[in-house]
């Protein structure tokens, strides 16, 4: 069986029709990290949304290697095989923690299939796959005594402070198990002990033969990632392969006469 | 896709989910409309089961707005987008999740209410049947148009005025099968089925157009 890898071959990423960044060529193997740089507004959102499967890529493609899903088939979308961490933290204010993270948990790990069907599932991919025979999806309690927040299962999310409305969102990463880690600004709102620990997490996850993906502006502590920087891009001037091209009379005739 | 539908049947009744807003206006709108017509109990009886499905379609209305627009506000759509579920059956889980949430108290209101309108036996019952068989096609019309809002910030109105002109064939069919339960010779059966249908039909297309609506909207 190949080792685990992620293959991006000139892959463009951008909002709608108007490219943002890119060509970008890249191999993340099993437990390498890839850290995102760049300045505001370069691209590094719309870099991981594409990835993450959010946004579609404008040229070139996304190839998987060695990965298998939730079902022990082997991954054709990089979402099917990874969380996405974004700005958002996608957790109810209204219901507690626990049960935030306890759906997430049963959603992300097979829904409508229960523990055991579960648990089955992910013995046989990890024996398919030993290069990622990563840590088992923990419980909602076990989850956030692991990003420091025992004990909160019972409140509900919107009493939490940022900084542990963070954590707790960050908890969701490992109530289920996914080999591909895509972490946009993962460490924002968080104290320097928070950053340490989950710095700790990523190098744990990666340790067990996980990829994780990161933009960031603080250093994750992960020594020998590699570093892929987007360069600010002039808005105004065209990259290549860009089909931004100002609509023309024809476009706008065909327009209204298609209303 | 079950976990999906218990959360969000917890966020309907939690605080602030909006699952009574829908059933408080229909008693709202039932409950006026006698005050406003007078003691004609024959008019009343009359007009009864168009008025209990205009106040069912548009408290229907009323709830639709937020069914994907708190998930978007607060990044769970993404997840839901990029998680293992097909999208057409995300939007089915949640329609289910908002109908009994929201439609099928109406659907149980609806017989205490119609004695505030004078309606017969027989036209009770008919309401009630046509209203449990008719709601589903609304809330899955709808989903569309809040599928095509999720983005605008008060798209409330817009899903309204995109969803009423598809919704008008149930509600035609809805009261008109009431209608017949009640005006012999006027058969009852023929009406009913064409509302089963119309569920059935916006059953499938409903959720496969408000989930690429979802996926292409997403930014």
């Amino acid at each position: 069986m190949n080792p685990a890898k992620i293959v991006l071959q000139g892959l463009v990423v951008g909002r709608g029709a108007a490219a943002v960044a890119g060509p970008f060529d890249a191999v993340i193997a099993a437990g390498e990290a890839l850290v995102v740089t760049g300045p505001n507004g370069a691209g590094k959102s719309t870099l991981l949304r594409t990835l993450a499967g959010l946004l579609p890529p404008l040229a070139g493609a996304i190839r998987l290697e060695g990965l298998a899903g939730v079902d022990g088939e082997p991954a054709e979308r990089l979402a099917d095989v990874a969380h996405y961490v974004g700005h958002r933290h996608g957790m109810k204010s209204q219901i507690s923690v626990g049960d935030n993270l306890s759906f997430w948990g049963r959603y992300l790990g097979g829904a409508a299939t229960g523990r055991s069907e579960r648990s089955r599932q992910n013995a046989e991919r990890d024996r398919n796959t030993p290069a990622l025979s990563g840590s088992a999806a923990l419980s909602p309690s076990e989850a956030l005594a692991a990003v420091g927040l025992p004990g909160i299962d019972s409140i509900p999310f919107g009493y939490l402070s940022a900084g542990q409305q963070r954590r707790a969102s960050l908890a969701r990463l490992i109530v289920a198990h996914r080999p591909v880690w895509i972490l946009d600004e993962p460490t924002s709102a968080l104290d320097t002990a928070s950053q340490t620990r989950f710095a700790d997490l990523v190098a744990g996850h990666l340790g067990s033969g996980g990829i994780a993906i990161a933009a960031t502006h603080h250093p994750l502590g992960l020594e020998g990632a590699k570093t892929l920087h987007i360069d600010a891009r002039d808005p105004r001037s065209a990259g290549p392969g860009t089909p931004d091209a100002p609509l023309d009379e024809a476009d706008l005739a065909s327009a209204e006469g298609w209303l | 896709m079950i976990a999906l539908f218990l959360r969000d049947m917890r966020l309907a009744f939690a605080g602030g989910g909006g699952a009574t807003t829908g059933v408080i206006f229909f008693l709202a709108v039932i409950a006026t409309i006698p005050f406003g017509v007078g003691p004609d109990l024959n008019l009343l009886s009359r007009i009864g089961p168009a008025i209990l499905w205009i106040g069912a379609l548009l408290s229907t209305l009323l709830t639709l707005d937020r069914l994907f627009q708190a998930d978007r506000d607060d990044g769970t759509l993404d997840l839901l987008i990029a998680g293992p579920l097909p999208m057409p059956l995300v939007v089915l889980s949640k329609c289910l999740a908002l109908w009994t949430a929201s439609s099928l108290p109406l659907v149980l209101a609806s017989p205490v209410l119609g004695l505030f309108l004078a309606l017969q036996p027989a036209a009770l019952l008919a309401v009630m049947a046509t209203l449990f068989v008719g709601t589903p096609a609304i809330v899955c019309i709808g989903a569309v148009g809040a599928a095509v809002a999720v983005a605008l910030p008060r798209g409330g109105l817009l899903v309204s005025v995109l969803v009423l002109p598809l919704a008008i064939p149930v509600l035609i069919f809805g009261v008109s099968a009431t209608y017949a339960a009640v005006n012999e010779p006027d058969p009852f059966w023929p009406p009913f089925m064409i509302l089963c249908a119309l569920t059935l039909f916006f059953g499938a297309l409903g959720p496969v157009a408000a989930g690429a609506a979802l996926r292409g909207g997403g930014d």
